[in-house]
Parts: C-alpha cells; structure tokens; sequence
C-alpha cells in the first residue's frame, strides 16, 4: 500500500512543473557545475603532477643523498657514478619500469659570429637526456618530436635542441653553432661547441624561457661526467603515477643503500615525496570539498526558498491532506520522498550534462598558452578537464542533499502551525 | 445520554491570542449529537461557527472543556491519533472545493481511501460508488480544472463519503454555487444521510442550506443562542 501512496505522490510531482521542473533544474545546474569543476581541477592537478613527473621528479628519482640536499644548485659535482651499473641493476629488478638519466646543468650560452667573437650570449639551462637510440624512451617522456618548432630532432652528435624564444632572442639560427661555457664534474671551467639542430616549445612557461636539451653523452663529454649522471628517473610503462606503488618502490630501494654515512650514496624519491606534491594533491582535494560545500549549502538556500513558495502554493493541497487524515509527519515524509525524487533526477541530468562537457573538456582542451606567459608553476598550457569514477557520483551529493535539505527546512512550516492555522490559510 | 450519541460538546472554550489579550471565539458550548443527524451551525459572521466545526474535526483543540467524539476526547488527542480519527471517521467538505488539481477526479476521490491503505481492488470500487451517488460517473478522468463549481463540489463530497465516515464536516458548502447546484448537492447529501446513516453537521449562513436543516443551532458571539429541531 505504501507504494500505492509513493505512486500517487510521483504522479504529482511529474504533472506539476512548477513543483518538479524547476527544482530538477536548479539541482541539475548544481550538480552539472559540480561534475565541470571536480573533473577540471581534477585534470589540472593531474596535468601538474604529469608535467612535473615528466620533467622534473619522475614516478621516482634518484639522487646522491648530497645531490638531493643541494639539487637546486644542480650540484654535478656531487653527481651520481656508476651510473651504467646501477641502471643495469634497475632495469634488472623493476624490468615494467622505464629507467633513463639525465643531467641537469646552468652554464652561458655563447654564440660566435663569423670570427669566431660573441656575437651574443645568455644564461641557459640545460638538460642532458637520452637521445642515443631512436626512439629512445626520454624523447618521448619529454614529448621532444611534439614540441619541436623549428628544425629537426638532433641526429649527430652534438646537435641540441633550444627553446623556440630563446633561439629568437639570442637571433639563434637552425644549424649555426652555441659554445656552452660551463664547469667541469670535479670544478674546471669548460667550453663546449653544439650546434642547433632545432628549437622547442613545451608550452610551460619554465622550460621556455632559456633551455637547451643535449644528448648526455655530449653533456658527459662537455662536463667530464663519464658515467655520471645528476638523476636517474624512473617510471611507469603506462605513465601513470600511482603514489603507493611508487613509494613501495622507494623505500625498497633506499633498504639496499642504507648507509647513512655515505653521502654519495643514491637515494630514491617518489614523487609524492619531493617538494610539494603530496600537499599539492591534499589541498585540491581539499578545495574540491570546500566547493562543493558551498554549493550543497548554497543550492540549499535556493531549494529552500523555491520550497518555502511551493509549500504557500500548497497550502490547500496540505489542508486537504491533513484534513484527510494524513498525519503531519506522514506529510512530511512523502515531501522528503518527493525532493529525494527531484534530488536524484535533478542529478542525473546534471551529471549526464556535466560529463559530456567534461569528457569534451578532457579530449580537446583549451589553450591557455597566451595567458600564462608569466606562471612559474610546471604545467601545460593546454587546459584539460579529466573524468574519474568520482565525476559520476559527486554530482549526486549537492543534488539530493541540497534537494532534501531545502525541504527539510520548508516543511518545518507545516510542523510549527497548527493544523487549523493552515486551513484558516488556505482559505484565503 | 442517548445510546446514539456520537459527539458531545461540554462547556468547550476556545480562546486565540489576539495583540496583547485574548479572543474569545468560543464561550462555553455544550452541545450533543447522534447518530445520523443533519445539523447545522448558524450565526453571523464572527460567530465561532468554523472555530467549532474545527474543535469537532480535530483540526483543533479546545482551550477549555471538552469535546468528545467518537468516544475520543479531542483535547487530549496526540497529533497522530487526531489523524487517524480524521482518516478514519472523518469527512470534510470546504467552501472552496480543496481538490488537488493536478489529479483527476478518480484520484482526487481515490486519496482518502491510500490513506486508509485500502487495497486497490477495493479502492476502485467504493471510488465509482462514491462518483455515482454524486452523479459524476462519466466525469472520472477529469481534472478540477475542466469542471464546474456545482461539480468540483459534488467531487468533493464524493471524497469526503468515499470512505463512508461516521461524520462529514461541511463549512459553507454551498457558498460557490448557485441556487440549482446548491439543492443539487443538499439533495445528494439528504440521501446519504437517509442511506448510511451518516451525521452532517454544517456551518452555513445560507438560506438554502437552512431549509434542508433538521436541527438548527443558533451560535452568537461563540454562545449557543438558539437550538431548534
Ligand atoms: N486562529 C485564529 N486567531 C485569532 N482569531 C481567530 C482565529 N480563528 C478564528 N478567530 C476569530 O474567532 C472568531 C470566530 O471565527 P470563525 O471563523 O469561527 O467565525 P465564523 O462563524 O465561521 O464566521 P464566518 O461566517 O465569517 O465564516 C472570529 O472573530 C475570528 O476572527
Ligand atoms: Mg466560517
């Protein structure tokens, strides 16, 4: 029989417009803008914590325990040695894993003219990374062929690839020659021609301003690092970062190298434990929880009022219903049962909508490359929105609680008059 | 007291806060009904005509005294077993019809009789009685919208008989209707009362109502002034 009741409650709800189509509207609208930022702060930490795994900490990175101290300084006298052997013994162990090393390094880029005088000069930072093989497995962690502007890829040895607006500052040309002056491994001063190959941009900001990327074998050569390398990043085949996994990893590793005296030993990171990144990944999912606070409690408020209007609108409906014999709580109930009705309608379509937007969001992007000339931050200009399971229910919390809330708080009219006071209402 | 007896009224008082004092709407009524009767409260405006037919619904409560119905003191009833009176003895019928406009007429009748749980073969059954002693068996599938007055009123009294109640409630039934619609509906309500025995008591200051009255009661300033067979 209470079904029969449900039956005819719904039946209600769908005639009525006023009481059904507004308010399924109102929590869609809340629920779609929910969906749309959960999932674009979602794909913005997910681009940031890419981006930054991609060129800065890796899935894990390994360091001498020194080096990491001071990796700010790009201290390549406090480099790893034996970097060949270790590599074997990683590849060996984590064979699922990606292994590649890298050297970072700050010098002067000096560009010759005709007599061989500075023509110009500019400070450049520089990274030395695996292009030997061909399709060498750094080239495309660092999306080199993608972000080549001008030129070609680097094929002989010595050619670099440069940052596109460096290159223009510099008036640096496809195929002229840029002398790095920079210090040796063990402190001698260096010099060291290459010649441009071609320029990249990676559309963040950082890495474009003045960056110059070598094979390491020259980089070894320029800097006398033979065998050496500042850090060795490791990652998934997949590329997708999995902070357990990857600190398991960790540690297992740091257990072989445990000796705390020995300052030249390596260390392994995950990259949730460099810098910033596991408080970055806390504070989004803080701030995802504030919003949608603010928005269960805001479309609250709304729900409430729109109920307020709809229970003076009901006033008769209510009488009669009371009249009838319906107790006030039964009442009550069967308006809950009718917002949690609206809430989870209202949320679907909301959610439906919220996913499309997100989903094309996340195929296609939005480039924000011109706006962000200034950021400091390493994240990709081009804007995605990315869709996890969480898209498809978080939409539903604002929905139905701020549907049933908003009702809650109306139909306390009903519980505060007296049962003739609102017949003395409804017949005016 | 009479065997029959089905209400009684006993120096009931009912007061309603009014600026910084009181109103005194009713002052001390007694009263008695039984069985089947068709009565009516009379009175000018102001009286405490609606004050009392609410005391006796249930829908309120005496300030003083008491009022007894069904063997329940209303006084002292709990909010849900007021409700249960309601929907288990009760009928209403409002001056202004009170249908619930988005359901047809089948559901409008049919309402009283969810509330009561009854199951839905029964259900369909006493609604069509109900729409037949009203005259509206062709008119199920309307809305309230698409009626007349005289019929969302007959509609209404179908609602409030449906479940055969013990006592219907009718305040100023006929105040919408014109004088055809108005004996149409008196009539109706004649019959059942001879039919299932069921007690009407109205509020009303319509002549036509008055006439078809077999008791009337006389209320001034929320006194019984006169009680006339
Ligand atoms: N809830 C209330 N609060 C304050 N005063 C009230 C309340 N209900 C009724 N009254 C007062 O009680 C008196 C009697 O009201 P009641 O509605 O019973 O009159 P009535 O006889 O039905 O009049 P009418 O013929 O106009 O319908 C009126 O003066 C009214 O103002
Ligand atoms: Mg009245």
């Amino acid at each position: 029989m209470k079904n029969a009741m449900l039956l005819f409650s719904i039946k209600g709800l769908l005639r009525d417009r006023s009481r059904s189509l507004f308010p399924i509207l109102m929590v869609s609208a809340g629920a779609f803008l929910c969906v749309c930022l959960h999932s674009s702060m979602k794909g913005t930490v997910t681009d940031m914590v890419d981006s930054a795994a991609r060129f800065d900490t890796g899935h894990v990175k390994i360091m001498t325990r020194v080096y990491n101290e001071l990796a700010d300084q790009m201290p390549n006298d406090l480099a790893l040695m034996g970097v060949g052997n270790l590599l074997e013994k990683l590849k060996r162990k984590h064979p699922d894993m990606i292994w590649t090393p890298r050297i970072k390094f700050g010098g002067l880029l000096d560009i010759p003219d005709e007599n061989g005088l500075t023509r110009t000069q500019g400070p450049v930072f520089g990274i030395g990374v695996d292009m030997s093989a061909r399709h060498s497995p750094d080239t495309k962690i660092l999306n080199l062929e993608k972000a080549l502007v001008r030129g070609r890829m680097p094929g002989h040895k010595t050619e670099i690839l440069i940052s596109d607006s460096f290159a223009r500052k510099l008036d640096l040309k496809i195929g002229e020659t840029a002398t790095l002056l920079g210090s040796t491994m063990y402190g001698a001063t260096t010099t060291y021609n290459f010649k441009v190959a071609g320029t990249v941009r990676f559309g963040m900001t950082p890495l474009d301003r003045s960056t110059m990327i070598a094979d390491i074998d020259d980089v070894r050569m320029a800097l006398d690092m033979a065998d050496s390398a500042g850090e060795i990043m490791g990652y998934t085949n997949d590329m997708l970062y999995d902070d357990k996994r990857m600190t398991g990893i960790a540690d297992a590793f740091n257990r072989d190298f445990a000796d705390p005296d020995d300052e030249f030993e390596p260390v392994m990171q995950s990259l949730g434990e460099q810098g910033m990144m596991r408080d970055l990944l806390r504070l989004v999912n803080v701030m995802v929880a504030i919003v949608v606070s603010i928005f269960v409690f805001a479309m609250s408020v709304v729900l409430w009022n729109a109920g307020l209007m709809n229970g003076i609108r009901r006033y008769g409906e209510i009488g009669v219903r009371l009249a009838m014999g319906e107790s006030k709580g039964g009442l009550y109930r069967s308006m809950i049962v009718e917002s949690v009705c609206i809430g989870i309608a209202g949320s679907a379509l909301g959610t439906a909508a919220g996913l499309a937007v997100s989903y094309w969001l996340q195929q296609n992007g939005i480039d924000f490359s011109s706006m962000m000339q200034k950021s400091a931050i390493l994240r990709s200009s081009v804007w995605r929105a990315q869709v996890t399971s969480v898209s498809y229910y978080i939409g539903f919390l604002p929905g139905v609680f701020a549907s049933v809330i908003g009702t809650m708080f109306a139909g306390i009219g009903i519980y505060r008059r007296q049962t003739s006071q609102l017949f003395r209402e409804l017949e005016v | 007291m009479k065997n029959n007896q089905i209400i009684s009224i006993e120096n009931v008082i009912k007061r309603f806060p009014m600026g910084k004092g009181e109103f005194t709407a009713l002052d001390g009524v007694d009263l008695t009904f039984g069985k089947g009767e068709f009565a009516g409260f009379v009175g000018p405006s102001g009286s405490g005509k609606t004050t009392l037919l609410n005391v006796i619904g249930s829908l309120d409560t005496p300030t003083q005294g008491k009022a007894t119905v069904l063997g329940q003191s209303v006084g002292d009833l709990s909010e849900k077993n007021a409700a249960r009176l309601r929907n288990e003895h009760l009928g209403f019928i409002f001056q202004t019809y009170n249908l619930l406009p988005v359901y047809t007429v089948f559901e409008n009748v049919e309402f009283p009789l969810l509330l009561l749980k009854m199951p839905a073969a029964d259900r369909g059954k006493a609604v069509l009685d109900a729409l037949e002693w009203v005259g509206l068996s062709d008119k199920e599938k309307s809305k309230p919208a698409q009626l007349s007055g005289g019929e969302c009123q007959r509609v209404a009294i179908a609602r409030a008989m449906v479940k055969k109640p013990k006592i219907v409630l009718a305040d100023e039934p006929t105040a919408n209707l014109d004088a055809k619609n108005s004996h149409r509906i008196l009539q109706t309500m004649e019959t059942l009362n001879a039919e299932l025995q069921t007690t009407f008591l109205f509020a009303t200051h319509d002549d036509k109502v008055i006439r078809y009255l077999h008791r009337k009661i006389t209320l001034e300033d929320g006194r019984v002034a006169g009680d006339e067979v």
